[in-house]
């Protein structure tokens, strides 16, 4: 900030900016922080502060089958949704990415709608199909389901990764002679792994927490943990549950800092 | 050679590579929502008489439209609270050194993964009757009963501006960040004061990522239907929670199918004034 004076009204904007921010970051970062301390209460309530501290409520945790159970079920569909998104994801990606045609802007829109569109929606025409077909729910409908809606995290960051990509470097390997697969595969997909990679992380966390599509495509036998955690909170507010949400805070704050690691995570959502 | 031609451009890939998902798309996205729209035009149950009874019923029933009011409303109040809480943010991080960016950042970012009902659970500890504020304001004697703020409108916009927080933040930073900083330095030198350089530069050539942030945030709230019905309770009901009920709890899919619909059209007539507002601004911003 070269010759600017340090009026009172330059340090009241600075004053109300910064505090407003710190304030807004505290309020970010508070919930996760309450949720861990209250995990570690002795008592049965979620009193803050708790009236002591013990480990009861992971022991309690250890043995909540039901919540073991739900989340397997998270985890399975989660890495099958999240390999099927790659698979189908990567590919639409790489013809949408450096194609001008109107096909191509369509097709692009088409798979970015169901971030805006209310997944709720979606679910329930999900169930509708699926049921009109005579396929019952199960965990396949629940991977179709939830690869529509993680999908588009893929192809976002596939595309930004490619749209970095020097055209010139697969101008260069052609001419000396490689053929298009092995350009992808030597030159192309080292330099868009790491694009992949994130898009295929968020898409696994969403579909591991997603709600809305699986709500209406699963039954008993295929509970989901953020639904069984739902169902718990509504009941009764057992400390248990924060427990585990401390356990799924510090499982996501390691996985970000190995994604921050290996794709620079923090860097591709904000360009 | 004989391979390809010269001619062929090899920087870009077919169209082909990309007819998995689209058939995948046109089977499982396209399809379901047809059938939606499909049953929501049938009066009864069984899906035998067309007509436009279903959606004649929401539009005559003061009840449904309350809950489509309030639904919008409620993202409306949560899009201005991460509006106006998110962009200092945003300015922050623009004047701090990297470490504190990545702090920062990671700070706005791991919400983003972590789960929503943990998160919401976290604001049920908050806001409860034993919770921190009503503790807090007890021991210092401010209040004698607990507030009620679970289950209240307050309690949903701030549980909620918290979750979605991040799609705000992030395109903000994007945004500040393409700003030319010497206009900045311009405009003070020129004597305009900081806050009028904040409301007449800053801002409008921020606006670009103030509605994509806006469009990001507004959508996610209105449909996030954790967040509402936990922290609202049973005695809010939003459009989500409607639809839930309708299809789940009353198996009467056409209504159903109706609200959904109604539901899609209201998130993208708000998606479209966004995208509009944005190309104008882009003439504004893009500089």
């Amino acid at each position: 900030m070269t010759g600017r004076k340090r009026t009172l009204e330059a340090i009241s904007f600075e004053l109300v900016m910064t505090g407003i921010a710190i304030i807004a970051l505290v309020i970010i970062i508070a919930p996760s922080l309450v949720v861990l301390i209250v995990s570690f209460t002795s008592g049965f309530s979620l009193r803050f502060p708790p009236p002591g501290y013990s480990l009861r409520w992971y022991a309690e945790l250890w043995n909540a089958w039901q919540l073991h159970f739900a989340a397997k079920n998270s985890l399975i569909v989660a890495l099958w949704a999240t390999g099927l998104s790659v698979v189908l994801g990567v590919g639409a990606a790489l013809a949408i990415s450096r194609s001008r045609t109107l096909s191509a802007r369509l097709l692009d829109s088409l798979f970015m709608s169901p971030l805006v569109l209310p997944a709720l929606a979606f679910g329930l025409a999900a169930l509708m199909l699926f049921s009109l077909v005579g396929l019952p729910v199960s965990p396949l409908t629940l991977v179709i389901g939830h690869t529509v809606v993680c999908v588009p995290y893929v192809v976002r960051n596939t595309v930004a990764a490619l749209a970095q990509l020097e055209p010139t470097l697969l101008e260069s390997s052609a001419v000396l002679g490689a053929s298009r697969l092995y350009t992808f595969r030597r030159i192309v997909l080292p330099l868009i792994r790491p694009g992949i990679i994130a898009g295929a992380f968020i898409a696994f966390m969403s579909s591991f927490d997603n709600v809305p599509v699986s709500l209406f495509l699963r039954d008993a036998a295929t509970d989901m943990l953020p639904i069984r955690m739902w169902q718990d909170l509504e009941g009764k507010l057992d400390v248990t549950i924060a427990a585990l949400s401390s356990v799924l805070i510090i499982a996501t704050v390691a996985l970000v800092a190995v994604m921050e690691r290996v794709t620079g995570l923090s860097r591709r959502l904000t360009n | 050679m004989g391979r390809a031609p010269a001619s062929r451009d090899v920087t870009s890939y077919g169209m082909g590579l990309a007819a998995p998902l689209a058939l995948f798309f046109l089977a499982f996205f396209v399809a379901p929502l047809l059938q939606l729209l499909w049953l929501s035009l049938h009066n009864d149950t069984a899906a035998l008489h067309w007509g436009l009874g279903q959606y004649l019923h929401f539009l005559t029933d003061p009840f449904s439209l309350r809950v489509l009011g309030s639904t919008l409303l409620l993202g409306a109040e949560v899009t201005a609270t991460c509006l106006v809480l998110g962009f200092p943010i945003a300015w922050l991080y623009q004047r701090v050194g990297p470490r504190l960016q990545t702090i920062i950042i990671l700070i706005v970012l791991l919400p983003l993964l972590t789960s929503v009902v943990v998160r919401t659970f976290a604001w049920i500890v908050i806001l409860g009757r034993q919770g921190i504020i009503n503790a807090t304001l007890q021991s210092l004697g401010v209040i004698d009963t607990p507030l009620k703020l679970l289950y209240t409108q307050f309690g949903v916009v701030i549980a909620l501006a918290q979750v979605q927080m991040p799609l705000m933040t992030l395109p903000l930073i994007t945004a500040l960040g393409r700003i030319d900083p010497n206009l900045d330095d311009a405009s003070c030198s020129l004597g305009a004061g900081s806050w009028r350089t904040f409301f007449r530069v800053v801002l409008p050539l921020s606006l670009p990522g103030v509605i994509a942030g806006c469009t990001l945030t507004y959508a996610a709230a209105i449909t996030a239907f954790i967040t509402q019905s936990l922290i609202g309770g049973g005695q809010m009901l939003f459009m989500p929670m409607y639809l839930y009920q309708q299809a789940s709890t009353l198996q009467n899919w056409p209504f159903a199918s109706a609200i959904s619909i109604i539901f899609l059209l209201a998130v993208l007539a708000v998606v479209s004034v966004f995208t509009t507002l944005g190309r104008l601004s882009r003439g504004y911003g893009g500089a």
